[in-house]
């Protein structure tokens, strides 16, 4: 070839060899100037939101009967969008009772193809109401609107359609032996997936034959009270279906009821072990879907464009509020400036705001609570020492907002790097072989998600093999699929949802 | 010329196909809307190659070309003109007296366009012919043949050779994308023909199916960025054939913003190659503008 090599003198150098940095690495890309997207805000004028929702039991909606009422905040504005029902023990009892009706009355008399029909009908209706679910879902929870309307609506309505299926084909499930439902199911779900943790529950508790009683987190229960609307249109028979609204006493007394069968809780390992600790004695089953501390391991043969985009998936999709995340970042030594370098700029590009906004990447941050959580976290980073980076995007004066940030010069011994922050916060991290990525990978409580990135199959499978997840991406992230069950290992939770696996948890064999 | 480390073109660079086009759609999800819109419009107007490439043209057909390029729509004087002409070499003095008086630029495809398949001399030859003739951009072709066999070097070598035959003239690179296949390719190819010398690197010829898509525009600008990093150059971009809405022409531009920022988006750094987009953004504009869609026969054909 025609040119000639510049003697590039000698830097810091590590084993002998010019370290592999980019000599123009610091040049800026400017994102910001010239041609800003307009506003193009979704518009929720024809979405109906009461002023105030009652518990929904026996197929109607009924007020609590203390008469005690909850406020759910707009994290985008931090204005009130609705009242609700705060459950007490009369409530969860009235609840459990028209499920333990349900169950013994209509819903296990009915025919599994007849069962069945209703479960595709409420996924037809969540398709329908597609708009309205998500746009209430993106007002009540803060996340963006591409992602409510591209991820959460769309994937509740595949579990319900998913498990409507297996609904008359309970029989081929488990060969050889006959599935049986449970009875009465407990279920606690999250506020960062309201309603796909909602779908991941209910639709495999209906199919296999049992009932519900569910309660949403005080901060998000406006579609789950939506969902409660579709019931009743959908003609599902009264009491199959209750949502129980409230805080976490509420919770504590579906727990603690006596006549329910099984539990199935997704949300914090803390809140996790008081609730293995309240049911250990009891015959009740139990499902837990707590925590997690992802590790996302990039080898130096990764493709690092699409990985980069992979790393803002695993961190900043609904503004980290994601069991899943990939939250810590491994990287290959050899690659970590020119990657981190990339991570930058792609983190300039990523549009802070308006979740009614479609061109929003991350979000308003659920509640206040969270807001604060995650700034101590920050705060805990910096103390650490470590080094703090944030995008440099205009954020809203009003409502809870946090910039995507990364934290390098991170060792594994800080809390930053240990406990899950839940928000757009990323630790990144370097390692030397294959062998110290997996050690580090697995060296936390947590086991609940991880991803790879390398272009060598090989690695994916030793990867895959031996860091301790329930599931491992390869050069993706944050996929999910009715059809693959997700769970997790160690203090990430027990059991498994999704799939074929998730079904077992809601049948007895016999 | 400047001295740069050459990096080592035997060695490819992995592109996840998958996350490539991921990518593109999550971009495609930008939704472009009032303002935004109209400035996107005239930005790609601005940006246009209005090309004229067949074996039937005539000194006729490129003189129509160039008032068309001189004044896209006659009830709004004030649109930006079209960035360049682009025609075949013997076509070139027609379109520069054509276009005379203003800053509209004549580019002209070079080096046995759109095969390759010639000798170094003729592709030579065909270039400084091009360039005497007042071409102030060339857009020349690589050898596919070469690069696919693996002679990196050769096409290296052949690029270096015509980037200086054109002397003052821009120098654009066609990979033929179309023929490389595979992303890694492209990538492959875009690196060579920036270490080599090229001003813009081009998608295609227009006369291979398929021609510019939003994945290869990816990668190409993911290159140019990595470039940019490496030896502080700007190189421009050129998508070329299949893009004829002016939806997809703004697609594009989402890409140039998010991936290399606002000092791409300009006529200097980023070009449209493309004969009927130019209709469909003066349509466009006309709705943004009136509020109403026009029907197509209000705008002329060439």
């Amino acid at each position: 070839m025609s040119e000639q090599k510049e003697d590039t003198p000698i830097q810091e150098s590590t084993n002998g060899s010019p370290k592999p940095t980019s000599p123009n690495a610091d040049l800026k890309l400017d994102f910001a100037s010239f041609w800003e997207y307009s506003s193009a805000p979704e518009s929720s004028d024809h979405v109906e939101i009461s002023d105030r929702y009652g518990h929904f039991i026996n197929g109607k909606f009924t007020p609590p009967v203390k008469g005690r009422y909850m406020k759910s905040i707009n994290p985008a504005t931090e204005e009130v969008l609705t009242e609700f029902a705060e459950g007490t023990s009369e409530d969860v009892d009235a609840a459990v009772k028209a499920a333990r009706k349900a169950y013994d009355k209509t819903w296990s008399k009915l025919s599994a193809r007849e069962r069945g029909k209703y479960i595709f009908r409420l996924a037809r209706m969540i398709q329908e109401r597609s708009r309205e679910l998500a746009i209430t879902e993106s007002l009540d929870g803060g996340k963006p609107i591409r992602e409510s309307r591209d991820v959460d609506v769309p994937l509740s309505a595949a579990y319900f359609f998913y498990y409507a299926g297996w609904a008359d084909k309970l029989d081929y499930a488990f060969p050889g032996r006959k599935a049986n439902p449970v009875g009465v199911c407990g279920q606690i779900i999250p506020w960062n997936f309201p309603l796909l943790m909602l779908s991941w529950k209910i639709a495999p508790a209906l199919a296999a034959g049992n009932t519900v009683v569910l309660k949403p987190a005080e901060s998000t229960p406006v579609t789950a009270l939506k969902f409660a609307e579709i019931c009743r249109d959908a003609g599902l028979p009264d009491g199959v279906i209750n949502i129980v609204t409230g805080a976490g006493l509420t919770g504590a007394e579906i727990v603690n009821h006596p006549d329910v069968d099984k539990i199935a809780f997704t949300g914090s390992t803390e809140v996790g072990k008081i609730i293995q600790k309240s049911v250990a004695g009891s015959d009740k089953k139990l499902t837990l879907e707590l925590g997690g501390k992802g590790p996302n391991i990039v080898f130096e043969d990764a493709p690092l464009d699409q990985t980069v985009e992979g790393i803002i998936n695993a961190i900043y999709f609904n503004q980290g509020h994601v069991c899943c995340a990939g939250s810590r970042l491994l990287v290959q030594e050899g690659i970590a400036d020119r990657l981190i370098t990339k991570l930058k700029d792609r983190m300039e590009t990523l549009i802070v705001g308006d979740p009614l906004d479609k061109n929003t990447d991350i979000g308003a941050i659920n509640s206040r609570s969270q807001y604060d959580r995650i700034n101590q976290y920050l705060e805990i980073g910096v103390n650490e020492g470590a080094t703090m980076y944030q995008s440099s995007c205009n954020i809203p004066e009003k409502g809870f907002y946090c910039r995507p940030t990364i934290f390098t010069d991170v060792s594994q011994s800080n809390r930053i790097v240990q406990e899950e922050i839940f928000g757009p916060v990323l630790t990144v991290q370097t390692f030397r072989t294959p062998d110290e990525a997996i050690e580090k990978a697995n060296n936390t409580p947590y086991g609940l998600a991880g991803g790879v990135w390398t272009d060598k199959g090989s690695k994916i499978f030793n990867a895959g093999q031996k860091v301790r997840s329930g599931v491992i991406w390869s050069n993706t992230y944050n996929k999910f699929d009715p059809t693959s069950p997700f769970g997790g290992y160690k203090e990430s939770g027990i059991g498994r949802e999704g799939g074929l696996h998730g079904l077992y948890l809601y049948v007895t064999l016999s | 010329m400047t001295t740069l480390t050459l990096p080592d073109f035997s060695q490819t660079i992995p592109i996840d196909k998958i996350g490539v086009e991921e990518r593109v759609s999550r971009l495609n999800k930008r939704s472009i809307k009032k303002e935004a819109k109209l400035k996107g419009l005239k930005l790609a107007l601005s940006m246009i190659d209005h090309t004229t490439l067949e074996g039937k043209d005539s000194p006729g057909k490129v003189i129509q070309l160039c008032q068309k390029a001189r004044q896209p729509y006659a009830p709004i004087p004030d649109l930006p003109t079209v960035a360049a002409v682009c025609v075949y070499p013997n076509m070139v003095s027609v379109a520069k007296k054509a276009l005379r008086g203003t800053d509209i630029k004549v580019a002209s495809v070079a080096t046995a366009f759109p095969s390759g398949m010639a000798t170094l001399q003729t592709k030579l030859d065909d270039t400084r012919f091009a360039v005497d003739e007042g071409a102030d951009e060339i857009d020349m072709v690589i050898t596919r043949g070469q690069f696919l066999k693996g002679n990196y070097s050769y096409v290296f070598d052949e690029i270096s050779a015509i980037k200086e035959a054109c002397g003052e003239a821009h120098l654009k690179v066609i990979l033929e994308t179309g023929e490389l296949e595979t992303l890694e390719n492209v990538r492959k190819a875009s690196d060579i023909a920036m270490y080599a010398g090229a001003d813009f690197i081009k998608t295609s010829t227009g006369k291979i199916s398929p021609a510019a898509t939003q994945p290869v525009t990816l990668v190409m600008l993911e290159a140019i960025r990595d470039f940019y990093h490496e030896t502080g150059q700007m190189v421009g971009m050129k998508p070329a054939g299949g893009i004829r809405k002016a939806k997809e022409a703004l697609q594009y531009l989402v890409l140039v913003k998010e991936t290399l920022g606002a000092s791409w988006l300009s006529p200097e750094w980023f070009r449209f190659g493309a004969s009927s987009l130019t209709n469909d953004l003066l349509m466009q504009i006309v709705k943004q503008q009136t509020g109403v869609y026009q029907s197509i026969n209000y705008f002329s054909n060439d």
